[in-house]
C-alpha cells in the first residue's frame, strides 16, 4: 500500500474521533476567547486608568502571564482548580487559556484606545458627556475597529494554543492525535491530520476577520 | 441702559503647565449675546482660556461665573455646565464612526434623555441651518473641511448651548472652504448667541466682533471694540501685533 494511501485511509478513519476533538476544541476556544476579551477589556481600563493601584494590579497580571509559559499556567490552574475547588476539567482549560488570552488582548485594547485621538473624548465632554459615556460611546467603538486586525490574530493563536490542554488530558483536537499516535505507535499520519484540521479553522477565521475588516473599511 | 446679563465673568484666573505660566491674571466678562473675539500669536494663552471656560483644562486659581453660578470643580457637575457652553474644535473632532446625522443626535439623546425620534427631528434642523440637509446619513469622511465644521457646529447648537466656544475654527480649513463656516457663525452672531472665539481671521473679528481682546504672553493687553482696537491701539504690544499680521 502506498504511503498516501495508507494516509488517506488513516484521515477518514479517524474522522468520527476527530470530529470529537473538534467540538472540543471549538467550545474550548470560543468560551476561553470571550472570557479573554472580557478581562482584556477590563484589564485595559484598569491600566489607562489615573489610579496607581489599578495600574498596579493589571502590570502585575501581564506580568506574570508574560513571564511564565502557557503550559505552566494551565497546570496550576488545573490542579488548583479542580483539585481545591472541584472544577470540572474543561472550566479549568478554559480557565487556563482564557487567563493567558487576556493579557495579551488587553494589550491590544490599551494599545488602541490610546491611539484614538484625545479631541474625540474632548469633543464627546464639551457636549457634557460622562467620562463612562464617552468610553463606551465614543473611545470604544472606534478602539475596537481598529482592534480588529489585531484582534483576529490573538484569537488564532488562542485556537492554536488551546492544544496546550491535551496535556492535562483533554481530548481536544491534538489530545487525539496524540493518543491515536501512541495506541498506534505511528504518530506522522496522525499529527499532520491533526496539522489539517488547525489549518482548515485558521483559514476559516482568517476570512471571516478579513470579511469584518472590509465591512468596517466600507464605513470608514 | 438697561442691564445686560452677564453670561460668562472670569476674574484673576490663573492656569500653568506644570512650570510653565500659561495664563496671568486674567479678568474677562462675556454678556448675553457678546460676540468677543481673542486675538494673539500662537502661545499666547488664548486657545487655553477658551479651554478653561467649559473646563477642558482645570484651572489653578481664580474664579470662573457662568450665569452668575461661581463654577468650581470640586463643587460642580462640569459635565452640566458643558451642557450650556458648547464647543467647535480646530480639527472638528467629529465621530468618524457616527453618520451626520448621528454625531448631532448623540448627545442630545445620551445627555439629555431625548427620545431618538425628537433629537432626530431637531438635528436635521441644525444641519438645515448650517445648509447640510443633503447629508444626513452620510459619514464625516465623506465631506470638506468646511462641511466637517458645518457639521461640527450644528452638533454643538443641537444641545442648545447658551454659549459658543468656537476654538480657530477655520485653521485647519484649506482656504476657499473658510468663508463658509465663517458665514455660518456670522448667523449665529446675528441671531443673538453668545459667542467667545478665537480666530486668525482680523476680517472676521473686525465684522462680527463686539468686543476684541488682544493677548500676549498669557495675559491680556488691550480690550476694546473692533474699530478702536484695529485702528486706535493704545498698547505698544498691540501695535506691534496689528503690524505683523496686517
Amino acid at each position: 500500500m502506498s504511503p498516501l494511501l495508507e494516509f488517506y485511509d488513516i484521515f477518514v478513519g479517524s474522522f468520527d474521533l476527530f470530529l470529537e476533538g473538534l467540538w472540543i476544541t471549538f467550545k474550548l476556544s470560543i468560551a476561553s476567547l470571550l472570557i479573554a476579551f472580557v478581562i482584556g477589556l477590563f484589564i485595559a481600563i484598569l491600566k489607562i486608568s489615573n489610579i496607581k493601584i489599578l495600574q498596579w494590579i493589571a502590570d502585575a497580571y501581564i506580568w506574570i502571564v508574560r513571564g511564565t509559559p502557557l503550559v505552566v499556567q494551565i497546570f496550576i490552574l488545573f490542579y488548583g482548580l479542580t483539585d481545591i475547588f472541584l472544577i470540572p476539567m474543561f472550566w479549568a482549560g478554559v480557565a487556563g487559556l482564557a487567563f493567558h488570552s487576556g493579557a495579551y488582548i488587553a494589550e491590544i485594547i490599551r494599545g488602541t484606545i490610546q491611539s484614538i485621538d484625545k479631541g474625540q473624548r474632548e469633543a464627546g465632554r464639551s457636549l457634557g458627556m460622562t467620562s463612562g459615556m464617552t468610553m463606551r460611546r465614543i473611545i470604544l467603538p472606534q478602539a475596537f475597529r481598529r482592534a480588529v486586525p489585531s484582534l483576529g490574530n490573538q484569537f488564532i493563536i488562542g485556537i492554536k494554543d488551546s492544544s496546550l490542554v491535551s496535556f492535562i488530558g483533554m481530548q481536544d483536537l491534538f489530545g487525539v492525535a496524540s493518543s491515536m499516535g501512541s495506541n498506534t505507535f505511528n504518530y506522522l499520519p496522525y499529527f499532520i491530520t491533526v496539522a489539517i484540521y488547525y489549518l482548515f479553522i485558521v483559514l476559516i477565521l482568517t476570512l471571516i476577520v478579513n470579511k469584518i475588516e472590509k465591512k468596517l473599511a466600507q464605513s470608514d | 441702559m438697561s442691564e445686560v446679563r452677564e453670561m460668562i465673568r472670569v476674574d484673576k484666573l490663573n492656569k500653568s503647565f506644570g512650570d510653565l505660566h500659561v495664563l496671568k491674571d486674567i479678568d474677562m466678562t462675556v454678556k448675553e449675546s457678546d460676540v468677543v473675539v481673542l486675538v494673539g500669536a500662537s502661545g499666547s494663552g488664548k486657545s487655553t482660556l477658551l479651554r478653561c471656560l467649559n473646563f477642558l483644562e482645570i484651572k489653578n486659581s481664580g474664579t470662573i461665573t457662568i450665569e452668575s453660578e461661581k463654577v468650581e470643580k470640586e463643587t460642580h457637575n462640569l459635565n452640566k455646565i458643558r451642557e450650556k457652553v458648547g464647543m467647535v474644535f480646530q480639527h472638528f473632532n467629529l465621530f468618524p464612526h457616527k453618520t451626520v446625522l448621528g454625531n448631532v443626535i448623540e448627545a442630545p439623546i445620551q445627555v439629555k434623555g431625548l427620545s431618538r425620534q425628537q433629537a432626530e427631528k431637531e438635528g436635521k434642523e441644525m444641519l438645515d441651518k448650517v445648509g447640510l440637509g443633503d447629508k444626513y446619513n452620510v459619514y464625516p469622511s465623506t465631506l470638506s473641511g468646511g462641511q466637517k465644521q458645518r457639521v461640527a457646529i450644528a452638533r454643538a447648537l443641537a444641545m442648545k448651548p447658551d454659549v459658543m466656544l468656537f476654538d480657530e475654527p477655520t485653521s485647519a480649513l484649506d482656504p476657499e472652504l473658510v468663508g463658509e463656516v465663517l458665514a455660518t457663525m456670522k448667523e449665529l452672531a446675528v441671531e443673538g448667541m453668545t459667542m467667545v472665539v478665537v480666530t486668525h481671521e482680523m476680517g472676521f473679528a473686525r465684522e462680527v466682533g463686539d468686543w476684541v481682546v488682544y493677548m500676549h504672553d498669557g495675559k491680556i493687553v488691550e480690550t476694546g471694540k473692533p474699530s478702536d482696537l484695529f485702528d486706535h491701539p493704545q498698547e505698544e504690544r498691540t501695535k506691534a501685533f496689528l503690524s505683523s499680521i496686517l
